[in-house]
């Protein structure tokens, strides 16, 4: 999982039927220390998050299909937290 | 997902047969500022999206999922055509995590 930043959503009307009523969030991963890490992705939000949040974004297609409830669907990246806090310790 | 724009298409006569009647089209991945970023990629398509158009697309297994029951051989698929992006990056100064 990485730590991102929702910068935006997507809207779309021609999409697969399995997109149907999902929110699609623009996340920006991050690294550790708050910069960017790479691009900007498009993910499947299951916790509810807004503009400006920071969240748990899973990269992985079951855990993601199944953090919106749609199993055996083309979704690969979901929103499945929001972060309160990282404590870092050395 | 990844946000990309169709910038061509990729015509195949002889190809797997579970790759019959699927448009292979050309996509250049962008920011969501629009700008390109990567390199081109070829996508299997479930919108009917075209030329010039702004899509959203989907990687890896999941990519054939859209295609259930049938298993159509792609590990990239164009899964939405994007209307509208909204977009608003935090002003300079990231919080910190």
């Amino acid at each position: 999982m990485l730590i991102a930043r929702v910068i935006g959503e997507v809207v779309a009307t021609r999409k697969h039927a399995s997109h149907e009523g999902l929110k699609l969030l623009v996340v920006q991963p991050l690294n550790l220390d708050g910069t960017e890490r790479g691009d900007a992705v498009v993910a499947a939000d299951s916790v509810d998050a807004g503009l400006g949040d920071r969240v748990l974004l899973t990269l992985e297609g079951f855990s993601a299909m199944s953090a919106v409830g749609r199993l055996q669907t083309p979704i690969e990246m979901a929103v499945i937290g929001v972060v309160d806090t990282v404590e870092l310790k050395g | 997902m990844y946000l990309g724009r169709v910038v061509g298409r990729v015509w195949s006569t002889v190809k797997n047969q579970n790759l019959t009647g699927q448009r292979l089209l050309v996509v250049q991945p962008v920011t969501p500022e629009l700008k390109d970023t990567g390199r081109r990629i070829i996508c299997t398509d479930a919108t009917g999206a075209g030329a010039g158009e702004l899509i959203y697309w989907t990687r890896a297994r999941e990519a054939s999922f859209a295609y259930l029951p049938e298993e159509v051989v792609t590990d990239a698929t164009i899964t939405g055509i994007v209307d509208e992006l909204h977009i608003k990056r935090a002003a300079a100064g990231e919080t910190k995590c």
